[in-house]
């Protein structure tokens, strides 16, 4: 229990006083996650709506298959994108090892499942309820899809933040993508994994805290928005 | 149920799609920024968790003006980032593998640069009764003593020295539930050690700078057979057209010149040198 003080005492230090390496390494973290959240649900939202309401051949598989990517091992994600992107592999030419968009790709990867399987059951949900309506009015596919993302866009962005979480709280790709560096990939969660394998728990822990509270207060951010835009927009 | 939406949704498609695209942009060109002049080494966890780079790289930077990123793995995973072409500089510590990553043509040249020293740890109480400077002669009795010891097993330098050990002292393989296999790094490995009271061997480097030590205590050292010495290699530029050659070659030469050197035997955690320069001139 006295660590656990300690490292609140000492997460709080950091906050207060943060010197530049800390505060880059949280607005990189921030930074990073808040991208592969967009860029996921960019494709994510779409292609959970689609699943929704779409009737085509491999629908239920595909169903199952995206419910299932939502337990996709990061650590596979990690090693898939890293031979994709070394100079050895497809990709290497592109020269993105170790930066900063090969976390994001890796992020992405792991962001657009969960999106996409939430937002399907957020849109289906919808679509019972309006389809006989939707129907009755003659609207198509495409528009279908719109309309209910329109009408479910509340919902849609708690699925949002549930992708910002998975991507931000992710340490195993990151570091096999990132590599850790110093200065240029190093974010909240490697730098934690770093601080506990140097045998200093209670940083880690404190490096932890921080972490929880940037989290806490995107999504304290996103629901001010919500209930904002809710009053506004009756 | 509002049928038109048309407008609505576009503006927040539109939106979402800008946000999307912006985030890639600035990522783009955080990367075209990025790609001034650095090179990226594959190191040890034991020289940058040591906390060696953090006095070295300024101080090459100043010098050169190069930035150099550095990657810290086992030395077996960071000379398989060499063989790939992921780094541009190696920097590890296992001198038969190194030398045997040039005679493949991977490295251009294997440059000694310092070295270190291993060390065995282990509880206070030492139920092994291993205590001394011959680590043959304690590896013996903790096997004896089938008392708890961690192993790296992780294809690290200290791994490879490690398994060397057990060979000399007879032992072909070691076995049995005492000898636990962590398979992760060396700071990992001693979180392990303390949380079990097991013996483990590690280099003096990250020993000093590990914080998490509950009982242990150094065991063995001072033993001629405990030296441990690192190599720094360019990766061929033959082999993978894209390794910053002259940048890469800047920083080899500059760690084995008198001002690296220098740098390296500058480095003190509570008084005590971490790395003992040895470059030949």
């Amino acid at each position: 229990m006295f660590e656990i003080f300690a490292s609140l005492k000492l997460a709080l230090d950091l906050m207060a006083n943060g010197n530049a390496e800390f505060v880059r390494v949280v607005a990189l973290s921030l930074e990073l996650s808040l991208a592969a959240a967009v860029l996921g649900s960019a494709i994510g939202l779409p292609l959970g709506a689609i699943v929704a309401i779409g009737r085509f051949p491999g629908r239920r598989s595909l169903i199952v298959a995206l419910n299932a990517l939502l337990g996709l091992p990061s650590v596979v994600v990690g090693l898939v994108v890293y031979l994709m992107l070394s100079r050895a592999g497809p990709l290497g030419s592109w020269g993105l090892l170790f930066t900063p968009g090969a976390i994001v790709i890796a992020q992405t990867v792991l962001v657009i499942p969960i999106v996409a399987a939430l937002a399907r059951q957020v849109v289906e949900d919808a679509w019972n309820e309006y389809a006989e309506q939707l129907r009755s009015l003659g609207v198509g596919t495409g528009r279908a899809v719109r309309t209910l993302l329109w009408d479910t866009r509340f919902s849609l962005l708690t699925v949002a933040l549930a992708g910002f979480g998975r991507a931000a709280s992710e340490v195993g790709a990151v570091m096999i993508v990132g590599g850790n560096i110093d200065g240029v990939t190093r974010v909240m969660t490697t730098a934690i994994a770093l601080e506990t394998s140097k045998g200093d728990l209670p940083l880690a822990l404190a490096l932890g805290i921080v972490l929880i509270l940037v989290v806490l207060a995107v999504n304290a951010g996103a629901y001010a928005i919500r209930e904002w835009s809710a009053i506004r927009h009756g | 149920m509002d049928l038109n939406i048309a407008m609505n949704f576009r503006r927040l498609a539109v939106t979402w799609m800008a946000a999307a695209v912006a985030a890639s942009t600035i990522l783009a060109v955080k990367d075209a920024n990025a790609q001034e002049t650095f090179i990226t080494v594959a190191s040890t966890t034991s020289t940058e968790q040591s906390g060696l780079f953090k006095q070295l790289l300024p101080e090459f930077k100043k010098a050169t003006g190069i930035e150099a990123r550095v990657v810290a793995l086992g030395t077996g995973q960071a000379l398989d980032m060499g063989r790939r072409g992921d780094a541009d500089v190696v920097f590890v510590h296992d001198k038969v593998a190194e030398e045997k990553f040039v005679a493949d043509g991977f490295g251009v040249k294997r440059l000694e640069v310092m070295y270190n020293d291993f060390i065995v740890v282990g509880p206070k109480a030492d139920p092994a009764a291993a205590k001394g400077k011959d680590i043959l002669a304690a590896l013996k009795k903790i096997e004896a003593s089938k008392a708890p010891f961690a192993s790296r097993a992780d294809k690290s330098g200290t791994h490879a020295a490690e398994l060397r050990y057990w060979k000399a002292a007879g032992i072909e393989k070691p076995q049995g539930a005492w000898y636990r296999e962590t398979g992760s790094g060396m700071g990992p490995t001693l979180n392990t050690a303390s949380a079990m009271n097991a013996y483990a061997l590690t280099d003096r480097g990250t020993w000093l700078s590990f914080k998490n030590r509950g009982e242990l205590v150094i065991v063995v050292e001072g033993d001629q057979r405990l030296f441990n010495q690192y190599g720094v290699m360019l990766v061929n530029p033959a082999k993978h057209a894209h390794v910053k050659k002259e940048a890469g070659q800047k920083f080899v030469d500059w760690v084995v010149s008198p001002a690296g050197q220098a740098a390296i035997a500058a480095y003190k955690i509570d008084g005590e040198q971490l790395f003992f320069p040895n470059a030949k001139p």
